[in-house]
């Protein structure tokens, strides 16, 4: 045992002293806290800027039915200003111009917006719905219905939000937001595909390192190869977990650094505002969907949907899945470095390895839409699959009998792989120069055991 | 007395028979060679030894106890196909490797620098493995092999990619090895290394143990009744009954004598050979001729080579 922990630890520091993970440790929080940050920063950035938009309606009709917002001013000019705008624009201070020639109800192409510069989507959407809103109340008003302006202002209440709840076993009521889950339920299945894929390489990559530079019966000389391969499976392993808690630790304090010195007093303006105010100019109504449930994503409210997802058995989860996928593929990643001489023959091996990782992530893209059908359940079964299929699943409520069946059926995957590859690795990693195939393969795997 | 002993070792793999009913019996502190051509099964076998592999039939006795796993750090293995982690620095990796034969932290330091010293290599400590020539790799690998201080030393091929100055070191360490009490296995095709270094050999061919014993009796038992003669005297006169009663195999001018090689009958020997000669010249010097370890190499694996051939197809 004493040996393996040795072996543990040399993977572990050797990787972990690299520069390439140092790099990627602190690139990694960087960019994810970027991802956060920026957008929140930009919007901000643009918050100081009012911009004043002249009209020039030759119509008369539409004078004041453009309001202003906190950040777009309108002035109505009279005709004859055109020309000095145009003229002068530079000078004129205005951000652009509007003209508007005819009825737009008769000739909706009847109106252009000047400026000397890329006029933002933010300013020609608001514009846009404005006139757009106006024209139809305008359309609405030739029909003289009665109590016109009163049936009007009813529709532009309404609005409608639907929160889902979720109903406990016990018939109690929990809180619980769509959205959150479905998202923690992508990130938590792109996780595991993600370190399932670049740890169980860099398993494969040691081992052929380890073969290569023909150090390896040096070491089986003082260990048995299915040590080798397990100090080095579970040396990768300890790697990927440091890498995420580094991850999680630095996000953190990278944010909460970054809020405390740009946005001491305001609350930080979230990643979705930025977001809505994207998407308002392209797509009015799912903005405005946004906006609802940005609006109910009080704090207090976040926590409960939170704590409808149970966070401590799904972190926990996510540790087991991760680690038993983790611990079946790598396991199969070993044996494929160790069959292999040249980095070229990789290819025809790493393929039937690679498959079902990648079909995983495709039935888990599925899952998303519906957790419960016969595809997701088949596949979070299988312990191929399941690591990455049973984690896009879980937010969406799992019946216990399924979690502990598929459980156990990774277990005994994981159990059964390593067996296998350890057959394979243990051949393998002594035989150079040796073309190998299936066949041969097979033939490793059925020599009498040590 | 036997230190490590291998009854009846037979490995099989899918479509040949690697070892076949292989019997070695390696005596306390000698070096002892193992000796054949490529694929002859002798890697397989020290392996098997080094418990890399397992026998499919057969026992290995070390002390005349059966071979248990922790046995493995009495040996020391330096393989044929060899290397070190490229990336690692070197005394790192030399302390990492000790430790893994059992050694503590402290102890393999210790060891290392007296190791290092006296190979005078310390400088090279904080070096990675890639930055290191072929040969200094070498002498890394050997100090690593040696460091515990095995009773058993296993050297597979260990002077290929050796230059002439670190072959020459490595003899001498190897002897040097012996002198402080070690057994050593030493498996080559190298034959002049065999003569010069072991007192018993083993050559295997096509997976059995051809023939074993030591060294000496080995090229003895396989003479040809050959003997050299040097003379000055009548050439021709020599050199007619040399022929006639014997097999004249060359004759010679050298400065100012002459130089025969005879080989002779079953029943000759070198007396009968020398008085029927003496008459007619002045014997210098003589002796028997016996082959060398690569003429007997050559000649086991030629004669035996086809019934094994055989016996497998």
């Amino acid at each position: 045992m004493s040996k393996i922990s040795l072996i543990i630890e040399r993977e572990y520091l050797s990787r972990v002293r690299k520069k390439s993970f140092i790099i990627m440790s602190i690139l990694g929080p960087i960019l994810f806290a970027a991802m956060m940050v920026v957008p929140a920063w930009l919007a901000s950035m643009e918050d100081d800027e009012v911009k004043t938009i002249a009209v020039i309606d030759h119509t008369n009709l539409y004078a004041g039915q453009i309001e202003d917002t906190e950040l777009l001013k309108f002035e109505f000019l009279n005709e004859g200003s055109e020309e000095d705008i145009r003229k002068d624009f530079k000078e004129s201070g205005y951000y652009a111009y509007l003209v508007i020639q005819d009825n737009l109800l008769e000739n909706p192409e009847a109106i252009r917006l000047y400026s000397d510069s890329q006029i933002t989507m933010d300013a020609k959407g608001y514009v846009q719905r404005s006139l757009r809103d106006h024209l139809k109340n305008q359309k609405l008003q030739t029909y003289k219905v009665e109590g016109l302006e009163s049936i009007l202002s009813e529709i532009n209440q309404i609005n409608i939000e639907i929160p889902t709840v979720k109903i406990g076993e016990d018939g109690s009521e929990k809180q619980s937001s769509a959205e959150l889950t479905m998202f923690v339920s992508m990130a938590f299945a792109f996780l595991s595909y993600m370190f399932i894929f670049i740890y169980g390489t860099q398993v494969m990559r040691g081992v052929m390192e380890e073969k290569t530079s023909r150090i390896v019966e040096v070491i089986v000389s003082s260990v048995k190869p299915f040590q080798l391969m397990m100090g080095k499976i579970l040396g990768i392993a300890m790697v990927a977990l440091t890498q995420i808690l580094l991850w999680v630790v630095l996000t953190i304090l990278i944010v909460t650094g970054v809020k405390a010195a740009f946005f001491p007093d305001s609350e930080m303006p979230s990643r979705n505002q930025a977001q809505i105010e994207m998407m308002q100019s392209q797509n009015p109504e799912a903005a405005e969907q946004m906006a609802s449930m940005e609006e109910g994503f009080n704090f207090g409210k976040i926590m409960e949907m939170v704590k409808s997802l149970e966070p401590l058995k799904t972190l926990l989860l996510f540790i087991f899945y991760f680690f038993g996928g983790y611990l079946l593929y790598s396991a199969l990643f070993a044996a494929v470095g160790g069959a292999i001489d040249h980095e070229s023959d990789q290819q025809q091996f790493m393929l039937p390895v690679t498959i079902p990782i990648i079909i995983s992530l495709y039935v888990a893209m599925m899952t998303f839409r519906n957790p419960g059908s016969d595809v997701a359940f088949w596949f979070s079964m299988v312990p191929f699959t399941s690591p990455i299929v049973m984690m896009a699943r879980i937010p969406f409520d799992v019946p216990l009998w399924q979690l502990l069946l598929s459980m156990a059926l990774l277990v005994g995957g994981f159990i059964a792989t390593t067996w296998f590859a350890g057959k394979i690795y243990r051949v393998g990693i002594l035989m150079y120069g040796k073309k190998v195939d299936y066949k041969e393969l097979w033939k490793w795997f059925r020599y009498s055991g040590d | 007395m036997a230190f490590l002993e291998a009854r009846g070792i037979v490995k099989k793999f899918a479509t040949h028979l690697a070892l076949n009913d292989v019997n070695i019996s390696v005596p306390d502190n000698s070096i002892y060679g193992l000796l054949g051509p490529n694929g002859a099964g002798k890697t397989t076998l020290i392996r098997i030894i080094n418990r890399i592999t397992g026998p499919d039939q057969g026992s290995l006795l070390l002390n005349g106890q059966p071979l248990k796993s922790s046995d493995i750090m009495k040996i020391g293995y330096l393989p044929e196909e060899r290397g070190l982690y490229k990336k690692m620095k070197v005394g790192e990796q030399a302390i990492y490797l000790a430790r893994l034969k059992g050694l503590s932290r402290n102890d393999a330091l210790k060891r290392l620098k007296f190791w290092f010293e006296k190979f005078e290599i310390q400088a090279w400590w904080d070096k990675k493995v890639e930055e290191l020539s072929k040969g200094m790799a070498q002498k890394v690998q050997f100090i690593v092999t040696i460091l515990h201080e095995p009773q058993l030393l296993i050297f597979d091929e260990p002077f290929s990619g050796f230059d002439p100055v670190n072959a020459t070191l490595l003899k001498k360490e190897i002897l040097e090895l012996k002198k402080n009490g070690a057994t050593i296995i030493f498996s080559t095709h190298n034959m002049g290394s065999v003569e010069e270094l072991c007192d018993h050999i083993t050559l295997i061919n096509n997976g059995k143990a051809m023939i074993e014993g030591p060294t000496e009796k080995v090229r003895r038992d396989y003479r040809q009744n050959l003997v050299s003669i040097d003379f000055s005297g009548e050439k021709n006169q020599v050199e007619s009954i040399l022929k006639e009663q014997y097999e004249l195999q060359t004759l010679n001018a050298v400065n100012n004598h002459f130089e025969a090689q005879v080989k002779m009958g079953e029943h000759q020997s070198l007396n009968q050979v020398l008085s029927s000669i003496m008459p007619h010249c002045d014997i210098l010097a003589c002796q028997e001729l016996l082959p060398s370890m690569n003429d007997v190499f050559i000649q086991v694996v030629n004669q035996k080579d086809h019934p094994t051939q055989n016996q497998e197809s």
